[in-house]
C-alpha cells in the first residue's frame, strides 16, 4: 500500500522546507522574482523569501516553501534498515567467535588527497568523538598509509599484508575528482584480480552507500560515521564471506 | 596593548625560550651545511629567470637540474650562471633559455672571477631593488589606508580559477574581510617546481604561480583604494618550493605567507634536512620583504587531542619563534599559530580555549598571532557549526588575537560558497563589535579554572621542551612528539634535492640577505618595520 510522505514542518503533510542559495543578480525586485520562480521550479508552493542580502552583484536568499512532491516509502523496501550497532566489546567478541583471527585492514587517502582527518578518525588509536579507532580494537590489524597514496601502492600493500579490506578516504571532491580516483581503484583491483578477495570501503563527507555501490565498492560511509560503524560492518562482512566460503 | 588577564610565570617562560633557542641552534648548525635544489632555483628566479621550456618545465628547474645532474650544485647555481653570463655575453634568462636548447653551462670555460663576482652582485642588487620597492609600496599603502582593526578577519578563496578567486576576494573585502588567502590546489606542496602563468583549473584550491599572485594583488589594490583599507594577501610558502614561493611573494608584494619550520615534515612527509634548509632561506626572504609569516601549529590539533596536546602547540610556537629570529625575522612578523579545536561536547571547553589563547597572547605580546577556527569537530550540521564559529569569534576578541581565520559553517562539506564567507564575516563582525572591549573589563579568578589551566599548559610546555632539547628536534620528530606523527630523518620526499655545500659554495642572495638583516635595526621604526603598529 502506498505510503506517501512529505517534509514535516510543524504539522503532518505541510511539506515545509527551508532553502538558501545565491543568485548572480544584483539585489532587487528582479532577483527576488527570479528566486521565487526558481523555487517554484524546484517544486515549492507558497514561497516566502524571509531574508535576502545584497552581495554586490549577487543576492543571497533564505526562503521557505511547501514542497508539492512526496515520496512513497512503501516503494523503498529494497533499502535495508541499518543493521543493529554493536559495542566495542561485542565487535571484538564477534570476530573472535565467528572469524577466529584478526581482520586485516589497510587504509589510505588516495590520489592527490592530503586530508587525513577522516581516515585518522576511523583508524587511529585515538579515534573520534569518544569512539576508539580500529587500531585500538584487539581483533583488527591495521595499516594506515596516510595521505596522497597512489592506488597502486594501496593495492600492493593490501596484497603484502593479506588484507581483508581496504579503506579509502576521499575528502577533496572538487570537480568530482574523487569519482575518477575511486573508479580507477576499482578498475585496478579488477585488473589485478584482487577485487573479489578484498572488501572495498570508501568514506568521506560526500560519500554515501548509493554512490559507493555505483562505483563498485562494497560499502560507503558518509558524515557522522564512527570507527564502530566501520568495524561492525567489516566484522559482519568478513563473517558473511566466510560462511559463503569465499 | 596586551591585557594581562592571567598570571604567567616569567621564569618558566624564560626557561622555555632558552630551551627553544638551544633546540633551534642545534638545527641551525646543520642547516648551514647544505643547500637544496629549491634554494638554488630561488637564486635563479631572483637573478631574473622565469618562464618554461618547450615541454612546460619551468626554466629555473631546467637550469638547476642540469647543474645538479652534472654534480656541480655544491658550488651554487649563482657561480655557474654568472660564469655563463660572462662567457656568452647573455642575460641569465637567455642563458636559461639556451640551457633548454641543450647548452651545458658546467662545460663552459672558467671566466675571470672578478667579472663573475660583478655579475652576481649586479643581479643581486636588481632583485633587492625590486623587493625593497615592493616593501616600501606596502608600507606606504598601509600608512595611507590603514589595515582594519584586530582581530583582522582572514578568509580563504579556493575556486581553482584565479579569475573567480579575484571576484570572490573582492566581494569578501567589500563585506569586511581584511586578509585574503588563496588556498593552493591539493598537493601543490609536493610538486618540486612552481607552475607558470595564470591558471583556471585546480582541486580544492588554485595554483600558486607568480602570475596568479600578481593578478590577485592588483585586484586587492583596486578594492583597497575603493574601501580605504589595505587588504592583505596570503599564500603558502610551504612544501617543496618554500623559498621559491617566498621569492615570488616578495616580488609580487604578498603580505603574509604560511611559513612553518616543521609543517612539511609532519603533514606532508617532506624530508627534514630539506625542510629545515628551505624554511631558513624562505624566512630570510620573507624577513627582508617585510612579509608576516603564519606558522602552522594549529594543525597539530587536527591529528592530536586538543586538550592533552595543547602544550605541544605552545612549545612549537617557541621553537618556530627562535628559528624565525635566527632567519632574521622580527617579532612583529611572527604570526604564530594556534587553534580553537577542543571538542564542543567538553564541559568548560570554552574556558580552556580562552586559557590557551590568552596564555599564548601574553607570552608573545608583539607577535601578530594567527588564530584558527574549529575544523576537526565541524560536522555537516551547518547550524551548529555557525555557533561553534561564534564561540571561536568570542574567544578571539576576548583574548586579543591578531590574525583571525574565519570559520566557515560549511567547513566539513566543501570549499566555501560565496554566501558562506559573507555569513562568516557577519558572524565575526557582530561578535567582535559587540564584545570589543570585553578583554579590558574582566579579570580571571586567581584560583579559577582558566588560571589553573594556563599554569598547567606552561608547565607542560617547559617539560616538553626539556624533553625535545635532550633528544634534539629531529629525534623528537622521529619519536612522534609533535602532532602524534612520526617521521624519520632519512625519510621523506625531496631528500634527493639536498646537496652538501662545497667549500667554494656561493650564494650572493643569501649573503646579501644576511648583511641586510644584520644591519637593519631590530626594533620598531627601522626599515623592517612594515606596519608601524
Amino acid at each position: 500500500m502506498a505510503q506517501v510522505i512529505r517534509p514535516y514542518g510543524d504539522s503532518w503533510g505541510d511539506g515545509q522546507v527551508q532553502l538558501s542559495f545565491t543568485l548572480p543578480l544584483p539585489a532587487g525586485p528582479r532577483a527576488r522574482e527570479a528566486a521565487k520562480r526558481l523555487a517554484a521550479q524546484m517544486g515549492l508552493d507558497n514561497v516566502q523569501i524571509v531574508h535576502s542580502k545584497d552581495l554586490q552583484g549577487f543576492t543571497f536568499f533564505i526562503l521557505y516553501g511547501s514542497c508539492r512532491h512526496g515520496v512513497d516509502v512503501s516503494a523503498l523496501s529494497h533499502v535495508d534498515e541499518e543493521e543493529r550497532s554493536m559495542s566495542f566489546e561485542e565487535i571484538n567478541a564477534f570476530i573472535e567467535e565467528q572469524i577466529g583471527r584478526r581482520i586485516v585492514v589497510v587504509g589510505a587517502c588516495t590520489g592527490t588527497d592530503a586530508h587525513t582527518v577522516g581516515l585518522d578518525a576511523i583508524m587511529n588509536m585515538k579515534g573520534y568523538q569518544g569512539e576508539y579507532g580500529l587500531e585500538r580494537y584487539p581483533m583488527f590489524e591495521t595499516y594506515n598509509l596516510g595521505s596522497q597514496v597512489p592506488n597502486e601502492a594501496l593495492l600492493q600493500k593490501a596484497v603484502e599484508v593479506h588484507a581483508d579490506a581496504v579503506l579509502v578516504s576521499q575528502v577533496v571532491t572538487q570537480k568530482d575528482i574523487h569519482i575518477k580516483n575511486l573508479t580507477e581503484l576499482v578498475e585496478l583491483a579488477e585488473a589485478e584480480g584482487l577485487r573479489h578477495r578484498l572488501i572495498m570501503v570508501v568514506g568521506g563527507p560526500r560519500i554515501d552507500r548509493a554512490l559507493a555501490a555505483e562505483l563498485g565498492f562494497d560499502a560507503g560511509f558518509g558524515p557522522g560515521t564512527t570507527a564502530r560503524d566501520v568495524a561492525a560492518f567489516l566484522a559482519r562482512e568478513v563473517a558473511r564471506r566466510l560462511e559463503r566460503g569465499e | 596593548m596586551v591585557n594581562e588577564l592571567l598570571k604567567v610565570d616569567h621564569h618558566k617562560v624564560a626557561r622555555a625560550r632558552e630551551l627553544a633557542k638551544q633546540i633551534a641552534l642545534d638545527i641551525q648548525r646543520e642547516i648551514e651545511q647544505v643547500t637544496t635544489v629549491a634554494i638554488e632555483r630561488t637564486v635563479a628566479r631572483l637573478f631574473g629567470i622565469d618562464g618554461t621550456d618547450g615541454a612546460g618545465v619551468p626554466l629555473p628547474n631546467v637550469i638547476v637540474d642540469q647543474v645538479d645532474q652534472a654534480g656541480q650544485l655544491h658550488r651554487g647555481l649563482a657561480f655557474w650562471l654568472a660564469n655563463a653570463v660572462v662567457a656568452l655575453g647573455k642575460t641569465p634568462q637567455e642563458v636559461a633559455e639556451a640551457c633548454a636548447q641543450g647548452l651545458s653551462i658546467c662545460a663552459l670555460e672558467a671566466q675571470d672571477p672578478i667579472r663573475i663576482e660583478q655579475v652576481m652582485q649586479d643581479c643581486t642588487r636588481r632583485a633587492f631593488q625590486t623587493i625593497a620597492r615592493q616593501r616600501q609600496r606596502r608600507e606606504e599603502l598601509k600608512a595611507e589606508l590603514g589595515t582594519g582593526s584586530e582581530p583582522l578577519k582572514y578568509v580563504i578563496v579556493a575556486s581553482g580559477n584565479i579569475f573567480e578567486d579575484v571576484k570572490q576576494a573582492q566581494a569578501a573585502a567589500r563585506h569586511g574581510a581584511d586578509i585574503i588567502a588563496v588556498i593552493r590546489t591539493t598537493a601543490q606542496s609536493l610538486l618540486d617546481y612552481v607552475p607558470y602563468g595564470t591558471t583556471t583549473e585546480g582541486f580544492g584550491g588554485t595554483y600558486a604561480t607568480q602570475a596568479n599572485f600578481r593578478l590577485m594583488r592588483e585586484a586587492l589594490d583596486e578594492v583597497s583604494v575603493e574601501l580605504g583599507r589595505y587588504i592583505q594577501l596570503v599564500n603558502y610558502c610551504s612544501g617543496l618550493c618554500m623559498p621559491e614561493i617566498a621569492a615570488m611573494g616578495a616580488l609580487e608584494r604578498l603580505d603574509m605567507m604560511l611559513n612553518d619550520a616543521m609543517y612539511g615534515i609532519l603533514f606532508r612527509d617532506i624530508n627534514m634536512d630539506r625542510t629545515f634548509a628551505d624554511q631558513h632561506f624562505s624566512r630570510m626572504i620573507n624577513a627582508y620583504a617585510g612579509i608576516i609569516i603564519n606558522t602552522g601549529e594549529d594543525n597539530y590539533l587536527t591529528t592530536a587531542d586538543a586538550y592533552e596536546k595543547a602544550h605541544t602547540v605552545l612549545a612549537s610556537n617557541f621553537i618556530n619563534e627562535q628559528l624565525a629570529l635566527q632567519a632574521g625575522l622580527r617579532r612583529w612578523q611572527l604570526g604564530l599559530g594556534h587553534a580553537f579545536e577542543l571538542d564542543p561536547k567538553m564541559t568548560n571547553g570554552f574556558l580552556y580555549e580562552v586559557a590557551m589563547a590568552q596564555t599564548i597572547r601574553q607570552i608573545f605580546p608583539d607577535a601578530p598571532l594567527k588564530y584558527m577556527p574549529p575544523t576537526k569537530h565541524m560536522t555537516g550540521d551547518i547550524f551548529l557549526g555557525h555557533v561553534q564559529n561564534a564561540m571561536f569569534n568570542l574567544a578571539s576578541v576576548l583574548t586579543g588575537q591578531s590574525i583571525h581565520l574565519l570559520g566557515m559553517l560549511t567547513e566539513a562539506i566543501h570549499t566555501p560558497h560565496l554566501s558562506d564567507r559573507i555569513l562568516s564575516l557577519e558572524n565575526a563582525r557582530y561578535i567582535m563589535e559587540n564584545a570589543r572591549d570585553l578583554g579590558r573589563e574582566i579579570a580571571f579568578r586567581p584560583d579559577g579554572i582558566i588560571q589553573k589551566r594556563s599554569e598547567e599548559i606552561v608547565r607542560e610546555t617547559v617539560e616538553f621542551l626539556e624533553q625535545v632539547a635532550a633528544m634534539g628536534l629531529k629525534g623528537a620528530i622521529s619519536a612522534g612528539l609533535f602532532a602524534d606523527i612520526k617521521r624519520s630523518p632519512a625519510g621523506g620526499k625531496g631528500r634527493d634535492g639536498v646537496v652538501k655545500k662545497g667549500l667554494d659554495y656561493v650564494n650572493p642572495i643569501m649573503d646579501a640577505l644576511q648583511r641586510e638583516l644584520a644591519s637593519a635595526p631590530a626594533g620598531k621604526g627601522g626599515s623592517f618595520d612594515g606596519t608601524g603598529n
